[in-house]
């Protein structure tokens, strides 16, 4: 399996933010997204999940095979937003992704239990703290198993110690076979990771 | 699929769901027609189905801005597209239409008989009229979603919706109460116009979700 973009351009707004990105990576191989504010981190990871139009150029997913016959069926993606609803509990808010992402990987407690967040699964999940929501959020990848992880900051709001756990569940998805395109400004733990400045031309 | 239906439908039950919205704004609607009209008991019973088809219609309108938007604010939405090989997106915006029709339109067919009596309807005409309601109104769902996903960038869609929507219930409009009228008045056949609707609501249940599928596609930016 191997995830190739080649001459990938984005645009916002009619105004091309990016262009002439090349990338491919194969399993076990991570790469990872640095750049100012604004410089099509972003964009960029939404291209790839295929919920915006790449402006020029294209990015593919090789060797998926019938599992996984498009590029977004092979990824979980990890956006601003947490795809959780405030008014569920945590554990009705995985048990439906997992049913509906279908190839099971982890009960539910388990991941809860993996990510750090045992024993509050029976809350909504509005009400919890920005970390905990981010953490609920992760969990989401743990239920159900794809081999491509678009990350978008993904230890935003995260402690130390909960980064820490998360960069380990990076490495352990990488040892498994696993791709992953990280957009981040903190350093993620992933030695051997591929750079991609974006705003090395500007 | 199942586990779309049933996430959709806890959604609307619990806090700030707002699956009562319509049946409250349904018997608002109703309950004020008999001050406007006046006490003509005669009048009252012939625009009785009428009157309860509009005041459907417009309560139908109001959970519909929601159907989309919330799910696109808190990323959902994202998730639900990329899904598109496994789970098709057209299939996956029908079972929406049919959670959100069971939460928030399917309690209006229930309140009917009770307006009904308000209205000084027959026992014949309320029967008809809530048989024709339960059939007509997953049109509105349907088609609905259409106009939902059209204007599900747009902060404050819900008007744009109704302006959308409105114009494409009228033919749902004109048989239900048509087949409501048949039902009591004997010259006028029943059956006809009940299949016609029928008809157009198997028909919007293609339609809508698939126009409903290519603008939300166009969304996800």
């Amino acid at each position: 399996m191997r995830l190739v973009a080649e001459n990938l351009g984005g645009e916002r707004g009619g105004e091309t933010i990016f262009a002439g990105v090349n990338f491919a990576l194969a399993r076990q191989e991570a790469l990872v997204i640095t750049g100012r504010n604004g410089s099509g981190k972003s964009t960029l990871l939404r291209i790839v999940a295929g919920l915006l139009p790449a402006a020029q150029g294209m990015v593919r997913l090789e060797g998926g095979g019938e599992q996984h016959p498009t590029l977004a069926s092979a990824c979980h993606y990890l956006g601003h937003n947490h795809a959780m609803k405030a008014t569920l509990t945590v554990v009705e808010n995985l048990a439906f992704w997992s049913d509906f992402f279908g190839t099971r990987a982890r009960d539910i407690d388990e991941a809860l239990d993996m990510v750090g967040l045992p024993g509050i699964g029976h809350l909504p999940f509005g009400y919890l703290s920005a970390g905990q929501k981010r953490r609920a959020a992760i969990a989401r990848f743990l239920v159900s198993y794809r081999p491509v992880w678009l990350l978008d900051e993904p230890t935003a709001a995260l402690d130390t110690a909960s980064a820490e756990r998360f960069g380990a569940f990076m490495r352990a998805h990488l040892e498994d076979g696993g791709i992953i395109i990280a957009a981040t400004h903190q350093p993620l733990g992933l030695d051997g990771a591929a750079q991609l400045r974006m705003d090395a031309d500007a | 699929m199942l586990a779309i239906f049933i996430r959709d439908l806890r959604l609307s039950v619990r806090a700030g769901g707002g699956a009562l919205i319509g049946v409250i704004f349904f018997l608002a609607v109703v309950a004020t027609i008999p001050f406007g009209v006046g006490p003509d008991l005669n009048l009252l019973s012939r625009i009785g189905p009428a009157i309860l088809w509009i005041g459907a219609l417009l309560a139908c309108l109001l959970g519909l801005d929601r159907l989309f938007q919330a799910d696109r604010e808190d990323g959902s939405l994202d998730l639900l597209v990329m899904e598109s090989d496994r789970h098709m997106l057209a299939l996956t915006i029908l079972i929406k239409c049919l959670a959100h029709w069971t939460a928030s339109v399917l309690p209006l067919a229930f309140t009917a008989p009770l307006l009904g009596l308000f209205m000084n309807m027959t026992p014949n005409a309320i029967g008809a009229t809530t048989l024709t309601l339960l059939i007509g109104t997953p049109f509105m769902a349907f088609i609905g979603a259409a106009g939902a996903a059209v204007a599900v960038t747009l902060p404050r869609g819900g008007l744009l919706i109704s302006v959308l929507v409105l114009p494409l219930t009228i033919p749902v409009l004109i048989f239900g109460v048509s087949a409501s009228y048949a039902a009591v008045n004997d010259p006028a056949p029943f059956l006809p116009p009940f299949l016609i609707l029928s008809a157009l609501t198997l028909f919007s249940a293609v339609i809508g979700p698939a126009a409903a599928a290519l603008a939300l596609r166009h969304a996800t930016d």
